[in-house]
């Protein structure tokens, strides 16, 4: 028999066992056949699966109070005694530690949940992909850093988590890593990351510095101690720079630039990465901070603004995109947006709750887009697609039903969780309820564009190809089937007291929002009381009512009068060329950073040459040999010269003595003689001898 | 009798003759050939005082001289038989090693 709480006492282990699987890969996955790489992989994660769910229900079995489990596992980053800006002395330790409560409770249930049926899709999806093994570790080392990002219990470990999926998301974008562009694709992921990360970790510092600690749970307390004002402006600085790594992460303007690209990426790595779990971890991160989002009014109106503009910004690129995972892409971009809209209104709930509920219908999205990409054997130009409608069935349905889930058509997941942020914007200002308000016109209109250009209509698919299209195997419409099903009943767990139904998931989500900043909550609640039920039902009606006329639009264009969209591209030119081109922001970015970037690396670069090599290391020789040379011609003249001239004197004086000594045995033999007659001629002389 | 004077020119005459290819000849063969001249003009001499003196020894070192001689032929030849071969000459000017 279990103990009681066994899994929230072991919830240290989710991420291990995907982690596991990762390590397994990378040690011996080259030598398994693809069924042990799909039973390592898809078992690991689910086991993490089960794991996070049997802890969430341990925690929904709680009473609300206690609905919060943290514990640390062991000192990580000992770093002793600090002194912080407020003049606090902190014992700083980071601990490597887990944190189990309601947000990330939802933050589990989604990755594993969905992670779960991408890994299972992707079984068949990848069949036969080359590096089964390779893509099946790095998905697996995603779940582990993802998990690590939603359970760790400080800022620390959730920008570990942070790197880690970054880190994955490089690798699975470039996982084709023959073909340039998917290489370039995830250069540019990593980079444009980079860049918010940058923030992020000077937001982590400045957050260290200021409040002492980067513990969640202790957030909260750190800032109510009275030292800080709502407004102050360390506060806001720490915000601002934590939401520029969030826009990085979750492809928010000015730094959305990658996502598009990511797509390059095989499609599950894009339903899972790039739609339900990563690009949302920036959301997550302003909803875990929220304690010091909500003290810091003017970011939390920066994080509204950019995520309103963000989301009608992308939907409009979105609206004439003809790559089905580009619109995906894109409409991923907007509908983040919203999650950061809802979090800019202090609405943190409603984004969260759009968050799981964007999780589902946009990994369907991804997934029945995969299938259908699959059937084509690899195109993905919905002009070259129609009228799939009965040759892939089950995908074909998923995806109508995803596709009416986005839209916001009520009682669709979709619909109770846009409606919610909708209604959260209308109570701050009404500008940004009518670019949201617009924006989910748009997103009706290019999703049902989609939808219609890809199944319905004439068939436009390349003759070659038809012949090919088919199902797809259930390890990939079984997972559609289940998203499909969530789709549909994800959002009734959120139906709004207008509707008569009891917020649950705002009420299961209220501990972790509960300390919101004094004047936001009494804004809050001032408006919600002038508005009341009408006016919810009059914005619910509203936004019902755009989401049905940009499905009739997109069908009287696509469907009805096909010649429509052609003579509306050609009248209104100059616009359809700007959203085409995705207002050139690519190329605006290559002239104004990317270029500029090159021309300062040119001009160090002669700096380098000119200046360091030719001044510098250069001059150096040169002088060095100048001084050589002279060096030079003292050592030959003055020093070898003497040397040379004690030689020469030897020489002129051994002259004699080289002449005797000439080699030649007859030179020595007439020596001989001589010498001879001469000791004759003495000794003859001496002896008184007279010729 | 012919007076032991006329044996010593004629001793003289060849040691001159010796020493004078000794020295001018090139060929080492020519030199070998004019040492032994020089070595029997010695033994003229020798025999000359031997014959004066009335006394066998000089004849005895004679006949040494003679057996030293073929030793010394013998040996001057293998020397420049084997010098021959490393060196290919004969003429004694190029004979400059010992010179280093």
């Amino acid at each position: 028999m279990m103990p009681a709480e066994y899994f929230l006492a072991h919830i240290w282990l989710i991420p291990l066992f995907p982690l596991a699987g990762a390590a397994i890969m990378l040690l011996a996955g080259r030598r398994l056949p693809h069924s042990g790489v799909s039973v390592v992989c898809v078992g690991s994660v689910f086991l993490a699966m089960v794991y996070a769910f049997g802890a969430i229900f341990q925690l929904l079995a709680r009473p609300v109070a206690e609905r919060l489990v943290s514990f640390n596992l062991f000192d990580w980053v000992p770093a002793g005694a600090m002194h912080t800006a407020t003049g606090r002395f902190v014992d700083l330790h980071v601990p490597w530690g887990m944190l189990m409560d309601p947000l990330t409770a939802v933050m589990l249930g989604v990755v594993t949940g969905v992670g779960f049926l991408i890994h299972v899709y992707s079984v068949g999806y990848m069949a036969h992909e080359g590096g089964y093994y390779r893509f099946f570790g790095y998905m697996n080392l995603f779940m582990f850093s993802m998990l690590l990002l939603v359970m760790g219990n400080n800022l620390l470990l959730l920008f570990v988590g942070w790197e880690g999926v970054g880190l994955c998301s490089y690798l699975l974008i470039g996982f084709f890593f023959l073909k340039k562009s998917a290489t370039d694709a995830g250069k540019k992921a990593f980079i444009a990351n980079r860049i918010g990360d940058a923030g992020f970790i000077l937001g982590l510092f400045l957050m260290l510095g200021t409040l002492g600690t980067i513990q969640f749970t202790e957030l909260g307390p750190a800032i109510a101690t009275g030292h800080f004002a709502v407004g102050d402006s360390t506060l806001t600085a720490i915000a601002l720079l934590l939401f520029v790594g969030a826009t990085g992460k979750s492809a928010q303007l000015p730094l959305y630039v990658w996502l598009p690209d990511a797509m390059e990426g095989p499609t599950p790595v894009s339903a899972l990465i790039h739609a339900a779990t990563m690009v949302t971890a920036g959301v997550y991160m302003v909803a875990r901070t929220n304690a010091l989002f909500v003290m810091a009014p003017r970011a939390l109106e920066v994080v509204a603004v950019v995520g309103a503009v963000t989301s009608i910004f992308a939907a409009s690129i979105g609206l004439v995109q003809n790559d089905i995972k580009k619109i995906l892409a894109y409409s991923t971009i907007s509908q983040l947006g919203y999650m950061f809209l809802a979090c800019g209104v202090g609405a943190f709930a409603a984004g969260v709750f759009h968050l799981m509920t964007h999780a589902f219908f946009k990994a369907l999205l991804f997934l029945g887009s995969g299938s259908v990409i699959h059937a084509l054997s690899g195109e993905q130009d919905i002009r070259k697609m129609g009228a799939l409608w009965d040759k892939i069935p089950t995908t074909a349905r998923t995806f109508l039903v995803a596709s009416l889930t986005i839209a916001g058509i009520p009682p669709l997941a979709g619909f109770f969780s846009k409606d919610q942020i909708l209604g959260h914007a209308f109570e701050r200002s009404t500008a940004l309820w009518v670019i949201g308000f617009i924006t989910a016109g748009m997103t009706a209109f290019y999703m049902f564009r989609l939808v219609n250009l890809t199944f319905f209509g004439k068939s436009r698919v390349d003759h070659d190809v038809e012949h090919h299209i088919h199902e797809s195997p259930g390890s990939m419409t079984v997972p559609l089937t289940i998203l499909a099903g969530l789709s549909i009943v994800g959002g009734w767990i959120g139906v709004p007291e207008s509707l008569g139904g009891v917020n649950r998931f705002q009420a299961f989500l209220e501990p972790v929002f509960a300390h919101r900043g004094g004047e936001m909550a009494e804004a809050a609640a001032s408006s919600a009381a002038g508005s009341g039920n009408s006016m919810e039902f009059a914005l619910m009606a509203a936004s019902v009512l755009i989401a049905l006329a940009g499905i009739w639009l997109a069908w009287t264009m696509y469907l009805k009068r096909t010649e429509l969209p052609a003579r509306i591209a050609a009248t209104s030119g100059f616009l359809y060329k700007l959203l085409l081109n995705k207002y050139y922001v690519d190329e605006i970015y290559d002239a104004a950073f990317i270029e500029r970037t090159k021309d300062l690396a040119s001009t160090l670069g002669s700096f380098d040459r000119g200046v360091i090599d030719g001044l510098g290391v250069n001059g150096a020789g040169w002088v060095t040999r100048a001084v050589s040379t002279v060096s030079m011609v003292w050592d030959k003249w003055i020093v070898d010269g003497l040397v040379n001239l004690a030689a020469r004197i030897v020489w002129v004086l051994s002259w004699p003595v080289r002449m005797i000594q000439g080699g030649r045995v007859s030179g020595y033999a007439m020596m001989i003689v001589f010498g001879v007659l001469i000791l004759l001629a003495y000794y003859l002389h001496t002896s008184g001898f007279r010729i | 009798m012919i007076p032991t004077g006329y044996y010593l020119f004629v001793s003289l005459a060849l040691f001159t003759i010796g020493v004078i290819g000794v020295v001018t000849r090139r060929n080492v063969i020519v030199i070998l050939m004019s040492i032994e001249l020089i070595l029997n003009a010695v033994n003229i001499n020798l025999v000359a005082f031997s014959r004066l003196v009335g006394s066998v020894e000089g004849h005895v070192f004679a006949i040494f001289v003679i057996t030293d001689a073929a030793a010394e032929a013998a040996v001057g030849l293998g020397i420049i038989i084997a010098y021959f071969r490393n060196r290919e000459t004969l003429l004694a000017d190029e004979m400059d090693i010992l010179k280093w």
